[in-house]
């Protein structure tokens, strides 16, 4: 019952002499802010014909969503390879967002196409979260509970959890009657070109909802980043700051996969930036660089998809590209160990 | 008369026979034997038998059976019992060439677009040996997961080009695994699959000689570098002939392989029988779940092999033992 394998490598890695200690890391975050708002005001203004009354509403909306993936996916990105003590993991490689899409899934097949598409909307999100934090947390606990196992392990299994999630998903869709399926096809598909408006709002409140109870447990981050056994000798109750985590990680997840589809290697990537750009190890400064390291790609790289490309192509397509390559980097790297 | 090999096999073969029957009776229009010889419907139940259902399982036992074998000898040659091509980026490269060669060349005949998807399904695998090569072996375990990354990054390019070209849905549609669209005249490519099996059986001394490494062979007077290129070329044709006529059928020849070996040892001139037999009857028996379990609609192989595939692979996985070897 206990964590620990997974947190066995966690200081091996921050001996890599850093370039960028000439700054401190409050002058880079503001640069970074300044940069955020920069491609946010950008990305409302770009191409909009002075048409004001469309434009603010309909790309407002768009920006809320995007800061809201953004945010989420960088949270509980930073936090999840926080608790298990390395650089590698994630919770999309883990299968999270996969299980995700298959609770959906499940639930349009329990509930029937035709009970599920005249659902209330933020209803049905609820349900589907609510489920979420239940089998996530039973699986993980499972999976990094028992016997010590390695990392290499742990991503492999993570990883073809994910392929089953998907395939049982897939398999699911087509037990649903193919003249039904069409009609929940836009529910279940969710991406960044047509992301699900309605939700929007039941997201915030989500989010805000989780950050709230991450910013009380804040000061925990840091000991809990010295690994189990150190933790638990500074008096912290780690078996439940762990779960408190875990659950809110779910449920942050949850809604990134909800408002645009599940991206696997996005929370990978600017984490793993945010390590190199923040130059320091505390969550108070880590945080923050990830969530606008993540906005500032979001928003920028939907812009060129919409502009560049004319829509032509999905900004996930390219992360998934990018963020594939900087995995096996890592792993050649040695950073998995 | 026969030693307990050739019995266990024999009674294995004779199951596969059994269940081969049993399918090319299972479908949407009604074939049962005695329509077949009633002679009532103007032989339109034998021309269902002949154009569709025999075709179709021939063509399940070809691909399951050359899938599953190359999925040994890769396991065989990289000396890890986690890889097959859809673990090391060759079936995604396959797909991608299908794609540049359908995109490019529209007209060419399948055979010529086969041999290209052959050629990029060998450039991935070469590609997934090289980055092997620059990596701390630490854990069995990394090769798996850097070969699936890897597919997912090609994937990911395919994918790229698809969507600006609009060929996303046929892309899906033609990469998914699924024998729903064999018929006769569609699938007589995976008749190659056969001659680079029996080749693979004749090569298959050198292919064990192969796995027990480098210094080994060129001591024992073979050319090591010749017995990998001549495994690859095979692991590529087979996986680019599936790719092209199927689509793809996740995980076969990691599974098949790894339970033959729990059984028969590691000598791939024994062990090769039992992979080809054991790679078509799954196929057979998974093909048949996804015809029944929605009929009269049909589930592709693709989707039944990912859930039964994966399930396995976890359970191979998970055991206590599975990362000592």
């Amino acid at each position: 019952m206990s964590l620990d394998t997974f947190l066995s490598s966690s200081s091996t890695t921050t001996k890599r002499p850093r370039r960028l200690t000439f700054s401190r890391p409050a002058k880079r975050l503001f640069f970074l802010g300044l940069l955020v708002a920069g491609v946010i005001t950008l990305f409302m203004t770009l191409n909009s014909r002075g048409n004001w009354d469309f434009v603010i509403p309909f790309r407002g909306t768009k920006i809320l969503a995007l800061v809201l993936v953004s945010y989420a996916v960088a949270v509980s990105t930073v936090l999840f390879q926080t608790v298990s003590g390395n650089r590698i993991l994630a919770p999309s490689i883990m299968g999270f967002d996969a299980l995700y899409v298959l609770i959906q899934t499940v639930l349009v097949f329990a509930l029937g196409a035709h009970a599920a598409s005249t659902l209330n909307p933020q209803l049905r999100f609820v349900m589907e979260v609510a489920i979420m934090v239940l089998f996530a947390g039973l699986l993980y606990r499972w999976l990094f509970g028992r016997t010590r196992r390695s990392l290499h392990l742990l991503l492999l299994v993570g990883i073809i959890f994910g392929v089953l999630f998907r395939s049982m998903a897939g398999m699911m869709q087509r037990l649903i009657d193919p003249n039904e399926f069409a009609v929940l096809q836009d529910m279940l598909f969710a991406s960044f070109n047509s992301f699900d408006r309605n939700l929007l709002w039941v997201s915030a409140a989500l989010i805000v909802g989780g950050s709230v109870v991450l910013w009380r447990i804040g000061h925990t981050f840091d000991i809990l980043a010295l690994g189990r056994e150190t933790a638990v000798n500074l008096g912290l109750n780690f078996q439940r700051t762990v779960t408190i985590i875990l659950i809110v990680i779910a449920i942050f997840v949850s809604v990134s996969t909800a408002l645009v589809g599940p991206v696997t290697f996005f929370g990978l990537l600017v984490a793993n930036l945010a390590y190199q750009v923040a130059g320091t190890y505390k969550h108070r400064w880590i945080l923050p660089f990830a969530v606008g390291l993540s906005i500032l790609f979001l928003v920028g790289g939907q812009m060129v998809v919409e502009s560049l490309f004319s829509f032509n192509t999905s900004l996930s397509i390219v992360v998934e590209f990018l963020g594939g390559i900087v995995f096996i980097v890592l792993l050649i790297r040695g950073v998995g160990r | 008369m026969f030693d307990t090999y050739q019995k266990q096999l024999g009674i294995a073969v004779l199951a596969i026979i059994g269940l081969t029957i049993l399918s090319i009776f299972i479908g949407v229009s009604d074939v049962t034997p005695e329509k077949l010889f009633a002679n009532s419907d103007d032989g339109r139940t034998l021309q269902v038998l002949l154009i569709s259902r025999i075709p179709r399982t021939l063509a399940i036992l070809l691909a399951g059976g050359s899938m599953a074998l190359v999925g040994m000898i890769m396991q065989i040659l990289a000396r890890n019992r986690f890889v097959e091509p859809s673990t090391a980026g060759t079936v995604e490269s396959a797909g991608l060439g299908l794609l540049v060669v359908t995109v490019l060349a529209p007209e060419m005949p399948i055979f010529g677009k086969m041999l290209v998807a052959s050629l990029f399904a060998l450039m991935g695998t070469f590609l997934f040996l090289r980055i092997l090569r620059s990596i701390p072996l630490r854990s069995v375990l990394v090769v798996p997961l850097v070969g699936i990354v890897l597919g997912g990054v090609i994937g990911a390019i395919t994918t790229f080009f698809a969507y600006r070209l609009d060929l996303l849905q046929s892309l899906n549609a033609w990469l998914t695994g699924s024998f729903a669209g064999i018929l006769s005249g569609r699938y007589e490519l995976l008749w190659i699959s056969l001659v680079l099996m029996i080749a693979a059986y004749i090569a298959a001394d050198r292919f064990t000689v192969a796995g027990m490494g480098q210094d080994f062979t060129t001591n024992l007077g073979l050319n090591y570098n010749r017995v990998m290129t001549l495994g690859l070329i095979i692991v590529s044709m087979v996986t680019a002939v599936v790719v092209v006529t199927v689509g793809m059928i996740p995980f076969l020849g990691l599974i098949v392989p790894n339970v033959v070996r729990q059984m028969q040892g590691d000598n791939v001139r024994r062990t090769a029988p039992w992979v080809i037999v054991i790679g078509a009857g799954f196929v057979l028996v998974c093909d048949m779940i996804g015809r029944v379990i929605r009929f009269p609609y049909e589930i592709p192989i693709g989707v039944v092999v990912g859930v039964v595939g994966s399930i396995l692979f976890l359970f191979m996985l998970l055991r206590k033992d599975a990362h000592v070897a």
